[in-house]
């Protein structure tokens, strides 16, 4: 049998022969095939996605263009906010200022008190998942304090400091504090107990273990501890601001609705939306970059 | 007493947990001279691991005590290197940086940086693993992972070589060719190695002497069979050789007949 296929092979030749032809011919086409490989991709992973946006938006251009609708259509909030959409970085007095820098003032915040919550945060975790004296005595309160609300703490920090920002402030790190504890504890509890053993073996000592072991080791849990803060605390900023005033996205939605401009806040909220999506990206993407290869062996 | 090199001497291991009370081990004493590889082999349970940790210093022993070259050994420390059976090789580190980080520790004193370069790649090199250098071990084989695994204990100049079934999760093909990999590393260094394993055929390829265990709980030593075949050794040559045979048997024997394995036991 296998003779009968070789013999068989060498006949083949003169058809491939005359793809050759055609083979030169597409030699330069190579770079369109890829050009249209690309766009081919780029078509079959967004093309879903503008199909149920336009889906959408027509559906709520349908639903809320009678005249007598409580909210507008996707054509008025155009019509009503395009001073809005178009200039983004126009700056005026006071809170009157573009939507760029209203989400970069809640920005800062959130920075400032994301930063904090992951520093102590990560420093606390790293104490309860290593010490079982400190899981017993910490712990318990960690698991009540984690459930009282982000804006329940904001009357008692402005009793506190006297002032919106640092409250506000103090709002996002107390919010995004508790997934970054338990995750990162428990990411130090699950330390195999081989890499304990090398550990051991080597004779590392406690610094070079933290360093060497323990944070490598842990920093997947530690990510995902740290991208569920990072949303927690875009969602509390924008509720926090809301009562504090002064320039952030979640006044000027307050604003918004106040001097009753639904259009704005419809825009305000796609913001919203963007930016706490491009946090989640921006945490999710370091995590990758430091941890890669962490995830198992 | 013993003026052996490595010496067990009445080792007993008790568990206590919730209450109960397991002896895992008891009356364990054994006697390595230096540049000897001993394999220990039993059954599943019989706490052969747990005597290595002991000698690793992992475990601590109720009673009795390990002495290597004279001191009593009671933590765990690079003169007792153990390969581990999952390998244990850090995954966000490189081939090389594990090794290196080994390097690092043992020789931070009395190396130069060049030299624990050299001295890395040089046990890289011994295992044939010096052109996966920069790879990661998730992107190596489970062989090569254990070679480096290998490696990184060599490089940290043990006194004692523990090698808990080091080639337990390979595949046959692969097993034989680190088997005869470590026999050649044997013959180069003169290591004292203490191999755990549950293969006869291994046992008795490798070892000088095979320290045979009984069925836990109170596991002992049951017998201590000499393997006198010399070296270098050829597996292919020993699959008819009398002696081999001879040996193999005898460990089957102990294995199958008079220490059956129990499941009830258990």
């Amino acid at each position: 049998m296998p003779v009968t296929n070789l013999k068989l092979e060498p006949q083949a030749p003169p058809q491939p022969s005359a793809q050759v032809i055609a083979l030169g011919y597409t030699a330069r086409p190579g770079i369109d095939r890829r050009l249209s490989r690309f766009v081919a991709q780029a078509a079959t992973n967004l093309l879903p996605l503008i199909v149920t946006l336009s889906f959408f938006t027509l559906a709520w251009q349908v639903i809320c263009s009678s005249p007598e609708s409580s909210l507008p259509a996707p054509s008025r909030v155009l019509e009503e906010s395009w001073e809005l959409i178009a200039h983004p970085f126009y700056t005026g007095q006071g809170v009157d200022q573009g939507l760029f820098w209203h989400v970069f003032a809640s920005l800062q915040r959130v920075a400032l008190g994301y930063v904090m919550a992951a520093a102590v945060g990560i420093a606390l975790g790293v104490l309860v998942g290593q010490s079982a004296l400190a899981m017993r005595g910490l712990d318990p309160i960690f698991q009540v304090l984690r459930t009282v609300p982000p804006l329940a703490w904001l009357p008692l920090s402005l009793a506190a400091f006297q002032d919106g920002t640092p409250s506000a402030i103090f709002v996002i790190f107390i919010t995004a504090i508790w997934p970054i504890i338990i995750n990162t504890a428990v990411g130090i509890r699950n330390i195999p107990q081989d890499y304990q053993n090398v550990a051991r073996v080597l004779r590392l000592n406690g610094f070079e273990y933290f360093a060497k072991i323990m944070l490598p080791a842990a920093a997947p849990y530690i990510f995902t501890g740290l991208r569920i803060g990072i949303g927690l605390s875009w969602l509390a900023i924008v509720a926090a601001e809301m009562l504090i005033g002064g320039v952030g996205i979640g006044f000027f939605i307050w604003d918004a609705w106040n001097s009753s401009l639904i259009s704005d806040i419809i825009v305000a909220l796609i913001y919203v939306g963007i930016v706490g999506f491009l946090l989640d990206r921006l945490i999710a993407l370091i995590g990758r970059a430091v941890t890669r290869g962490t995830a198992n062996a | 007493m013993t003026k052996s090199y490595l010496s067990l001497e009445l080792i007993d291991k008790t568990f206590e947990r919730g209450g109960t009370r397991t002896e895992v081990l008891k009356q364990v004493s054994l006697a390595v001279e230096k540049g000897e590889f001993i394999s220990i082999i039993g059954h599943s349970g019989c706490g052969k691991s747990t005597l290595l940790n002991i000698v690793g210093g992992l475990t601590q022993a109720t009673s009795g005590v390990v002495l290597l070259d004279g001191k009593v050994v009671d933590e765990p420390g690079p003169d007792r290197a153990v390969v581990f059976q999952n390998h244990s090789l850090l995954p966000w580190l490189t081939v090389y940086e594990n090794v290196r980080l080994a390097v690092d520790k043992v020789f931070s004193a009395t190396r130069n940086k060049r030299e624990r370069h050299d001295w890395t790649m040089r046990n890289l090199e011994l295992v044939q693993m010096a052109h996966a250098a920069d790879r990661r071990p998730s992107e190596v084989s489970g062989g090569m992972k254990q070679r480096v695994g290998i490696a990184r204990a060599l490089a940290m100049e043990p006194k004692v070589l523990l090698l808990d079934e080091p080639f337990g999760a390979l595949d046959a093909l692969t097993r034989a060719h680190l088997q005869d990999q470590v026999m050649q590393i044997h013959a180069t260094l003169g290591n004292t190695v203490l191999m755990i394993t549950h293969d006869v055929d291994e046992a008795v390829l490798l070892s000088d002497r095979i320290v045979m265990m009984t069925n836990g709980p109170s596991a002992r030593i049951g017998e201590i069979l000499d393997v006198p075949l010399p070296r270098p050794r050829r597996r292919i040559e020993l699959a008819s050789d009398r002696t081999y045979l001879k040996c193999r048997e005898a460990v089957l024997k102990f294995l199958y007949e008079r220490h059956r394995f129990v499941e009830a036991a258990e």
